[in-house]
């Protein structure tokens, strides 16, 4: 058992896979997730890979302030991805809805919806900084401390 | 027996959520509708609830593929109100991002259209090429996506090295006509997977009103750049590329010979770069009462700002029509009658942007 855990948390850590979700982003981040599959940033050097469906996936990348209409699909793929998982937030949008806080269609970031593991700044981030993002959220599902951000939505 | 797909709002093929139903008898596509809206942020509302140094920002960020033509409308409506003059190194700055912006564009586009034929050695090819303009870019502006090059009168930054830029986009060039265009046009892949495939004739690319290379693609000579040219292609003279065989083929084609103009065009404004101020001595806040259209092409085709101001420093209306508004219900035209599996690269074909067309 010692031997089959060990080898889980080393290809947690080895091969996270990934799925990419935009949640209303202006796709500057998004084009930037794919510059990293791109031969100069090589997403595959850390074994990440992109997946098309949310059941394959260890790492969920979202983009964008979470407007109200993508806000039950977050939801429902969040679900979808089994456990253990890591979310990675892509630039400033997720983590506070940037420039476009105080929309009413938007709903200022994704916390109150899913819980972030890392928090990758910028707007949008530079590829490296998405790489490192999604390094250290592998980092954290081998180690099993997923779920480190959770914030729930206060209904007036 | 007629079957109904559902594809989306989150799907593999494409990064942005759009739905997209497909009704299909066999293999046969019979009829598709599309359902966007998703990230809808309601930009236009906020661009009235902020001043204009603001609004700049904000509106940079309705796209990030084509975010400097979003300010660099923005900045030429405000000055078209104000009765402004941009100084001629501005104007030539304005039109060098513009075309690094639109070769950009264009090689991404190129780079998932290959992936979704299943081409992936093409895709890692074009997108090493696209880093080279990013580079470009970054040493232009200082950032690789969200430029903030433009403000109101002019630009934000100098080109410093225009030597430098120019030897940069000779390599991108050499790099467009020694890899893509032959690829692009001679490849068995690539043509048996898109020759006679998405057929959008002349009549029907009139009907839905499409713009940019889909309507240059089907027959159509419109391009904002020739008709009503802004900035400095008056000076450096466009000239415009159409195809006619309507199919994805001619998109494929449009697009790349357009890369080849856009790099011509940047290395006549680095040629002939004028001297002098790049913006006005003082920043612009307030622009005086007056309502204007302006038009500009984007790589995707024609954007139109309507903008009213009331002489305050906040805008009274903003208006944006972006160009996949347009462009995006002509899938249903090209879909009709084609291969279930093609339907990825007819969506592609029409390089969908649904931030631009939600806002």
């Amino acid at each position: 058992m010692g031997l089959f855990s060990s080898i889980l948390k080393l290809s947690r850590r080895r091969s996270p896979w990934v799925y990419v979700l935009n949640a209303g982003s202006c796709n500057g981040c998004d084009i930037e997730i794919g510059s990293l599959l791109s031969p100069r940033y090589d997403m595959e050097q850390i074994g990440a890979l992109r997946q098309g469906s949310p059941k394959h996936a260890d790492i969920l990348l979202i983009t964008g302030p979470l407007t109200l209409r993508s806000a039950d699909a977050v939801r429902s793929i969040y679900a979808q991805i089994p456990e253990p998982k890591a979310v990675v937030a892509v630039g400033s949008c997720p983590a506070t809805g940037n420039v476009f806080a105080g929309s009413p269609t938007v709903e200022d970031g994704v916390l109150h919806v899913v819980p972030v593991d890392v928090f990758v700044p910028g707007c949008p981030p530079r590829p490296q900084a998405i790489l490192a993002g999604v390094q250290e959220a592998a980092h954290l599902l081998a180690e099993g401390k997923t779920g480190r951000w959770h914030k729930e939505k206060h209904h007036e | 027996m007629p079957f109904r797909i559902p594809i989306g709002p989150y799907h593999p093929a494409l990064e942005e959520p759009y739905k997209l139903s497909i009704q299909s008898r066999g293999e046969i596509v019979e009829d598709v509708t599309i359902e966007v809206g998703f990230v809808h942020r309601g930009i236009e509302l906020l661009a009235q609830r902020r001043n204009y140094i603001q609004d700049l920002v904000l509106v940079e960020r309705v796209c990030g593929i084509c975010s400097n033509i979003h300010t660099l409308t923005f900045c030429m409506a405000a000055e078209e109100i104000a009765g402004m003059q941009v100084p001629d190194r501005a104007r030539f700055i304005r039109t060098i991002m513009a075309e690094l912006e639109r070769l950009h564009s264009h090689l991404l586009w190129a780079g998932i259209g290959s992936e979704d034929i299943g081409f992936q050695t093409m895709f890692m090819e074009i997108y090493a090429l696209r880093e080279q303009v990013m580079d470009v870019l970054e040493a232009i502006s200082g950032n690789r996506v969200n430029y903030a090059m433009n403000c109101i009168g002019g630009v934000n930054r100098d080109i410093t090295d225009p030597e430098g830029v120019l030897r940069a986009v000779r390599s991108i060039r050499e790099g467009i006509q020694k890899t893509v265009i032959p690829i692009f046009t001679q490849n068995r892949t690539i043509l048996g997977r898109t020759r006679g495939v998405g057929i959008l004739t002349r009549d029907e690319a009139v009907t839905y009103g499409v713009v940019g290379p889909i309507a240059r693609a089907s027959g159509l000579a419109i391009d904002v750049r020739q008709d009503f040219p802004y900035a400095a292609y008056e000076d450096l003279g466009f000239q415009i590329v159409t195809q006619d065989s309507c199919d994805v083929t001619a998109r494929v084609v449009v697009r790349a010979l357009e890369m080849l103009e856009s790099c011509r065009l940047i290395e006549k404004a680095l040629l002939e770069l004028p001297g002098g101020p790049i913006r006005p001595s003082e920043l612009v806040t307030v622009v005086p009462p007056g309502e204007t259209m302006m038009r500009v092409e984007a790589p995707r085709g024609e954007v139109v700002y309507y903008l009213k101001s009331d002489g305050s420093d906040t805008p009274a209306r903003v208006k944006i029509r972006t160009p996949s508004d347009l462009n995006l219900p002509a899938i249903r035209a090209m879909a009709r009658g084609q291969a279930l599996g093609d339907m990825a690269i007819i969506q592609a074909s029409v390089d969908p942007c649904c931030s631009c067309t939600d806002r």
